[in-house]
């Protein structure tokens, strides 16, 4: 048999994997790395495969993941500073056929906008809510965040972070699966082509509860800063399988019955 | 035994460098380049392009999705 040349495997009906056509060719602001790019791409993914483009509806935050608009074609409404429940609750209830989704990092939804957040969840708002928690506050120079771990440093605990003093990271997950609302809560990861993989089924899964008018689905993807953490990204990855995932387990913490 | 042949597709000019895909490839295929892009950084490259079996785990965890996976199955 003849040999087969890396030009002969380079064929369209040998594709196994390419960006989703959803992804615009817009280079992503975020630094090399980063967890957000791979949500992203997950995320347009999952909307290419439903065919949701047409009937979906992003709320982007403020904080790193402020500009998405120009990453995912799809249509978005920008909200104020955590507000990005209540706004997709507003969006919800006006045109109840769309796909609303908030995509939110912890400066975001587990500070500014806790307010917001609990009480979407507690209403059980047909949203999905995509929650990026990296620890830290990335935009605006590694600040510590709620969710900011036990001693660990950021630009504004150079000694770590005292739980007596600060008080204990929130996890944000655990809380609102606490809530009658919610009816999807996972947290998953993107370091991993395994954890994207789950992540994906995690969203899918999302999606069709948000078909059937179930509630509230939440889901966190543990992420990594490596410009915060001042880490490389391949060693932001290990330190945060290391330490975030402890604190943070990975799975589902609320499925709804069947 | 039929074997799977992969073939990967970098847009050098896309990527960052950040190293996630090829510690994450499991045929140690991809490098970074020693040489930087436009931006200055060190993309990475199929070093190895004989070991790819197409498993397209660098596209799934590629941040800034700048990977292309391609593969046959031969034999």
């Amino acid at each position: 048999m003849a040999e087969i040349t890396f030009n002969d495997i380079i064929k369209p009906e040998n594709l196994a994997y390419k960006k989703s056509r959803l992804m615009t060719d817009n280079i992503l602001s975020y630094c090399p790395g980063c967890g957000h790019g791979t949500a992203h791409q997950v995320l347009a993914e999952v909307l290419e495969e439903e065919n949701l483009q047409e009937r979906t509806i992003g709320i982007t935050p403020v904080g790193c993941s402020v500009l998405m608009y120009n990453y995912i074609d799809v249509d978005f409404q920008e909200a104020a500073h955590g507000r990005a429940p209540a706004l997709a609750t507003a969006v919800k209830r006006l045109m109840p056929d769309k796909f609303v989704f908030t995509y939110q990092g912890d400066g975001d939804l587990a500070a500014i906008g806790t307010a917001e957040t609990i009480h979407t969840c507690n209403r059980g708002e047909n949203i999905l809510m995509l929650f990026i928690n990296n620890g830290i506050y990335g935009m605006t120079g590694g600040q510590m965040a709620p969710t900011t771990l036990p001693g660990m440093k950021s630009s504004t605990s150079p000694y770590g972070r005292d739980v007596s003093m600060m008080g204990s990271p929130i996890k944000m997950a655990d809380i609102v699966a606490m809530l009658p609302g919610t009816c999807y809560v996972t947290r998953q990861s993107v370091n991993t082509a395994g954890g994207v993989r789950k992540l994906k089924r995690a969203l899918k899964k999302a999606v069709q509860y948000q078909n059937e008018k179930r509630g509230t689905c939440f889901i966190e993807v543990v992420s990594n800063c490596p410009s915060g953490w001042k880490m490389t990204p391949v060693e932001s990855n290990k330190w945060m399988e290391e330490h975030m995932f402890p604190f943070y387990p990975l799975g589902d913490i609320k499925v709804p019955a069947e | 035994m039929a074997k799977i042949k992969g073939a990967v597709v970098v847009d050098r000019e896309r990527c960052k460098g950040c190293e996630v895909c090829v510690v994450t490839c499991p045929t140690e295929t991809l490098a970074l380049a020693t040489e930087v892009n436009s931006k200055g950084y060190h993309y990475c490259y199929p070093a190895n392009p004989e070991a790819c079996i197409g498993c397209s785990n660098c596209a799934v965890v590629c941040p800034d999705g700048c990977i292309t996976v391609y593969k046959v199955k031969i034999g």
